[in-house]
């Protein structure tokens, strides 16, 4: 962990607990100023919960929160130097726009000279001058998000929180909104926590992603190595889209040779696991599944690693986007997916030769679903 | 055949209510419309006199006075009712225990008639029965509280009476409102450093806006056509202090047959409760169009 006068945001052994059903449970969590962390996991993990708790909005049973090195445990919302942004926007419904932005400053006690300068800044910088006169009633989902994220810039809290902010927009304007927040972290450096429950949202908007389940962060890291080497098969599944592939086998050892054996059309497929960065020693029979992303499951014409395997696999399922085709891939009694070039003739019964490159794969313990 | 019982037989369904309702209401409407032109006493005549009879309403000191307890009643009684129906909603809205329980107690008037709260009222604030006696009988000998008797105050009895019966009711109205504000927006003003009451006099209130309509016109109507409280409390009295135009009438119909008059005086309520409503239908259709 890094040190307290270093990290914006400290937490400590924070559990959460309603009567008697743990929410969060000894959560223990710290970002560097200007990191961009998403809590990300399905609905009733914890997450947003753990963000009402950062925000004071809700009290930790017990455990600490520091913010830029203070213990702020109990603290009042208002008194945190946070800023918050919420899924439904949350703007005052009879104020202007200018208001809705200036409010709080005002019942902070600013003058009404730096509330003209930080307005007009704000609205610049999220190009929201022409609606200022305007009811939030009378403004698009996304220029509400505009406005709720001015209302937080003018605050230059040391810490935005961020609740499921594009939840409520619709796709195109998500992507739009997504990049605009990204710009946002990039030109201010600000120090950002954001709950989504969308996956690729938490990928495309993060500096370090910590995955959450069951009130426990599971997996924390930057989004990258959270895609690569997730630690178990929730994470696994939850990570990436469409999800990984997940194939049954059990891990022979022979010798000084370790292979990872499958049941496939009646015979015994054999995956050689010698480069495999096995966490913990592992022993000949431990029954495994084996983790494959679908872009390392291609057709012929796109190139691929030294580890793979040639296949006839039956087609099921064709999806095109126009830059790939997603094939479901018979394999056993199972199905896999894979990602196809477009220019690929591809035909539903008829066996595609696939590849399979194994140096990106993972593997799990059947029993305890955690990363070998 | 068939088909055109299909086609029809939802006008034939509704064709008996209707033809009811056209004559009852309307039709007594306009009979009471004609009637009010007239010279009628005991018995209805149909030869038509002009505004005579409006003319002798305005004239009336009895009219007026009940005109006036009208706007005193009317006044007092949406806005304590509001008041009051507010400030139990903004206490109730605290996730408090027993909120159930506690708001059935609260919404419980609203489901007696007017009658039955007007005798116990009459009961509550008798002062040889009610409070002035049980406080005396405390060993506070001097102490008064005559106002039903007294015809300078008698008209606020009724106000008390009608808030205890209303104010539950436009509680249940106001919680309901502010139970649909959205969390959120609370949770933002509470992160802006709002404090709580702030939070309530400039985010949520101004937000009730509609529910605040809605209340006042309900309570206005029911301000209008009270008719029975009076009757069950005061009697219109002492002497005629505490006189509606409803009171006014029914004593002009019924006990001083004079028709005409009561006709006059029924057609005036109309135009102040038409006056109110109209303009809320209005607003209320035109929204619903957009």
């Amino acid at each position: 962990m890094a040190e307290p006068d270093q990290s914006v945001l400290a937490i400590e052994k924070l559990s959460k607990s309603f009567q008697n059903t743990a929410v969060l449970t000894n959560i223990d969590l710290a970002i560097a100023e200007g990191s961009f962390l998403v809590l990300v996991g399905p609905s009733g993990c914890g997450k947003s919960t753990l963000l009402n708790c950062i925000a004071g909005l809700e009290e930790p049973s017990s455990g600490r929160i520091l913010i830029g090195g203070r213990d702020m445990t109990g603290v009042p919302p208002k008194d945190r130097d946070i800023a918050m942004v919420f899924q439904s926007y949350a703007l005052y419904p009879r104020m202007s726009v200018a208001k809705n932005i200036t409010f709080g400053m005002q019942v902070r006690g600013a003058t009404r000279a730096e509330q003209k300068s930080a307005l007009e800044r704000v609205s610049g910088m999220l190009k929201i001058d022409h609606l200022l006169e305007r009811r939030p009633a009378q403004l698009s989902g996304g220029q509400r998000q505009r406005v709720a994220m001015g209302r937080a810039l003018v605050r230059e809290p040391r810490l935005f929180l961020f609740d499921e902010p594009l939840s409520n927009l619709d796709a195109k304007l998500r992507v739009e909104m997504r990049a605009e927040i990204k710009r946002l972290h990039q030109r201010l450096g600000a120090s950002i926590v954001y709950v989504t429950h969308d996956q690729t949202e938490a990928m495309s908007l993060a500096t370090e992603v910590a995955v959450m389940e069951g009130g426990i962060i599971v997996q924390r890291g930057p989004p990258q190595e959270v895609y690569d080497y997730p630690v178990n098969t929730f994470v696994a599944g939850f990570i990436g889209s469409p999800a990984m592939n997940f194939i049954e086998g059990h891990i022979r050892k022979d010798g000084g040779a370790v292979r990872i054996e499958i049941p496939f059309d009646g015979k015994t497929m054999a995956v050689p696991a010698e480069h495999y960065p096995f966490v913990g020693s592992t022993e000949d029979g431990t029954k495994v599944i084996l983790g494959i992303r679908p872009e390392y499951v291609t057709g012929r014409d796109r190139a691929s690693g030294d580890e793979e395997v040639s296949l006839e696999l039956v087609p099921t399922l064709v999806e095109t986007n126009g830059f790939d085709q997603h094939v479901n891939l018979a394999f056993g009694p199972a199905e896999i997916s894979g990602r196809f070039s477009p220019r690929e003739q591809i035909e539903i019964g008829t066996p595609l030769p696939t590849r399979i490159d194994l140096s990106q794969m993972s593997v799990f313990d059947r029993k305890t679903g955690m990363r070998l | 055949m068939s088909a055109w019982l299909t086609r029809h037989i939802p006008k034939i369904a509704v064709a008996p209510s209707l033809a009811a309702v056209l004559f009852f209401v309307y039709g007594f409407i306009a009979w009471t419309g004609y009637v009010s032109l007239t010279r009628s006493r005991i018995l209805p005549r149909y030869q038509l006199e002009g505004l005579d009879q409006y003319a002798k309403l305005f004239r009336t000191p009895r009219w007026d006075v009940a005109m006036e307890n009208l706007l005193v009643f009317g006044v007092l009684f949406i806005a304590v009712s509001v008041a009051l129906g507010l400030l139990l909603a903004i206490l109730l809205d605290q996730r408090i225990r027993a909120e159930g329980a506690i708001r059935t107690v609260y919404l419980y008037p609203m489901a007696l008639s007017f009658i039955v709260t007007g005798t116990a009222w009459k009961w509550i604030l008798n002062p040889g029965l009610g409070i002035e006696a049980v406080v005396r009988s405390w060993g506070w000998e001097d102490f008064r509280f005559g106002w039903l008797v007294d015809p300078e105050l008698a008209i606020y009895t009724v106000v008390i009476a009608g808030v205890w019966q209303a104010s539950g009711f436009v509680m249940a109205l106001f919680l309901a409102g502010l139970r649909s504000v959205d969390q959120e927006i609370i949770k933002a003003a509470m992160v802006d450093g709002v404090s709580l009451p702030r939070i309530y006099a400039s985010i949520i209130i101004p937000s009730l806006s509609p529910v605040f309509l809605s209340a006042i016109i309900v309570l206005a109507h029911l301000a209008i056509k009270s008719f029975d409280l009076v009757i069950a409390l005061t009697g219109g009295g002492p002497g005629y202090a505490t006189d509606l135009p409803a009171t006014y009438m029914y004593a002009m119909a019924f006990s001083r047959g004079d028709l005409g008059q009561a006709a006059a005086s029924a057609t005036v309520m109309l135009m102040t409760v038409a006056a109110i409503i109209i303009p809320y239908l209005y607003s209320q259709l035109r929204q619903s169009h957009d």
